[in-house]
């Protein structure tokens, strides 16, 4: 009885000071671990929170959402966990007899048979088609215990040429490809470059001058520390007309 | 520098860019990155100072003990610098036995305070068979490149904050009582500075990413001693060579990294 009186009041003032903006920030609320984020037995825990007694408690750093009874946890921060089907990036560290191992920044490494080359290569001369330190794009196979496979075998996948590749935050990946694609489409158009974002938050781009490599490189940057703001396209547009 | 942990790609983009004289946070290639400096970072230590360069963190702690002089300096205090490269500092450290770029890190910085001859270390005598120790304990918190200039910074600014503990009849620190006394110093003290080369050019305060797609680095100890520029001491690694044009083009502007480096760290020294 009481809490409902609290949620009241709680809501009044919801009404009376919250602009409707910060209402929205209200929606997606960060949270740390060991966080309560609600309490009540009506709703349900999600991906990365867990139930304590009464309460849905957040057991990682990230964003808290509600969607209907459900509540979950977008991790902001964290390691890679490789999933069948993820395109990634990697660099090769050695080449073995039967194909290249390729470290893409997971806890395991990750290997690539010499079947997975979408074109024959001989065993003798694997270093001229994939060397040491080379990068490749590539998409998981399978995840076993022992370590990762990959294939070559897809639209866009294969060794990299030109350009350049940095690391970001893999939990950030989603925010900079944007709602299908819309916020790498704007990056993309405004520095004419090419680039290619790893599910493992290794990116790669390629732009014809130095100034529009730096240009993307900066814009990247700009998304991965702004993870946390609404509408960020329309910023990151801002952003664009205000460089230099 | 370790360049197989670098991609080929990046290296030879950065190699293209250095040529045209840019970088990726749009610093000039001789330029440093902002210093931050704290003071008195632990309290059990006679001296420390906390460094950021950039997103590079050290912390740098000087402990004083009294023990015995070596052989060949009976009247003489002793200087040890150690470093240990913490895991949580960089990918690129592991645990274990310390390794190459362990062992060299805390030499340069002994090199460059011994040869500026920063702390006098005849004044650490306290009686016969009994001097005092100065030990200089370097720990990156952060890695993103430069450890080295990092890391002399930070030991310098100790130093200079470096109270001598009081000792008791026996013989032995008393840390109850509080200490008077600072460190002996000169008035000379030395900055390192190390300088990258990546194709034809020469860079300075690198991060991790172009430290890393370096082949060759160049570490000079420089200091100020009755109105001239000294170098204390010098030491190169890597796989390829300097030439002597470009040698003389970094000894050249040694003197004027000096007086900018003196000018933004000048309350602290």
């Amino acid at each position: 009885m009481k809490k409902v009186k609290e949620n009241k009041i709680n809501e009044e003032i919801t009404e009376q000071e919250i602009s409707s903006e910060e209402y929205e920030h209200a929606k997606r609320k960060p949270v740390i671990p060991g966080e309560i984020i609600v309490s009540g037995e009506d709703y349900l825990p999600g991906d990365g929170t867990r139930r304590e007694g009464n309460d849905i408690v957040a057991n990682r750093f990230g964003l808290a959402e509600e969607s209907g009874r459900v509540i979950k946890v977008i991790a902001l921060t964290g390691a890679f966990i490789p999933r069948r089907g993820n395109v990634v990036l990697g660099r090769v560290t050695d080449i073995t007899f039967h194909g290249w191992i390729i470290d893409i920044g997971s806890a395991s490494q990750a290997f690539l048979p010499i079947e997975e080359s979408p074109k024959f290569v001989s065993k003798a001369e694997m270093d001229q088609f994939i060397a040491i330190g080379d990068i490749v794009a590539a998409k998981i196979w399978g995840v076993k215990s022992k370590g990762i496979d990959l294939t070559l075998k897809g639209k866009g996948l294969g060794k990299l040429e030109g350009g350049f590749v940095f690391h970001t935050n893999p939990n950030r990946v989603p925010r900079i490809i944007g709602k299908e694609g819309s916020m790498i489409n704007l990056i993309k158009e405004n520095t004419s470059s090419n680039i290619t974002v790893g599910q493992n938050g290794w990116i790669w781009i390629k732009a014809d001058s130095v100034d529009n490599q730096i240009k993307a490189r900066k814009a990247i940057e700009f998304v991965v520390e702004k993870v946390h703001i609404e509408g960020l396209t329309e910023k990151m547009e801002e952003w664009f007309r205000n460089y230099k | 520098m370790i360049s197989m942990e670098t991609s080929n790609l990046t290296k030879e983009t950065l190699k293209k860019m250095f040529a045209e004289g840019k970088r990726f946070d749009g610093r000039n290639l001789l330029e440093f990155r902002d210093i931050s400096i704290e003071i008195g970072v632990s309290n059990k230590a006679e001296g420390s100072t906390r460094v950021r360069l950039g997103k590079t963190d050290v912390i740098v702690g000087v402990k004083l003990a009294p023990g015995e002089p070596y052989p060949d300096s009976p009247d003489k205090g002793n200087l040890s610098v150690s470093c240990d490269l913490l895991p949580l500092a960089s990918p690129r450290f592991e645990m274990g036995p310390p390794g190459f770029y362990a062992i060299e890190l805390p030499r340069l910085v002994d090199r460059a305070i011994r040869g500026s001859s920063m702390i006098e270390l005849e004044k650490l005598f306290i009686e016969e068979g009994k001097v005092w120790t100065v030990f200089i304990d370097i720990y990156p918190i952060n890695d993103d490149g430069n450890l080295i200039d990092a890391s002399t910074i930070g030991a310098i600014i100790a130093l200079k904050n470096t109270m001598i503990p009081v000792l008791d009849e026996k013989g032995m620190i008393d840390y109850e009582k509080k200490p008077t006394k600072k460190l002996p110093l000169s008035k000379t003290y030395p900055f390192s500075f190390t300088f990258y080369k990546l194709g034809n050019s020469i860079i300075m305060d690198p991060t991790r990413e172009e430290e890393e797609a370096c082949d060759a680095r160049i570490t000079f100890g420089v200091s100020y001693w009755n109105n001239q520029y000294m170098v204390n001491s010098c030491q190169k690694t890597g796989e390829l060579s300097f030439s002597k044009e470009e040698i003389s083009k970094i000894t050249n502007i040694l003197s004027k990294k000096f007086d900018e480096m003196n000018e933004k760290l000048k309350k602290f020294l």
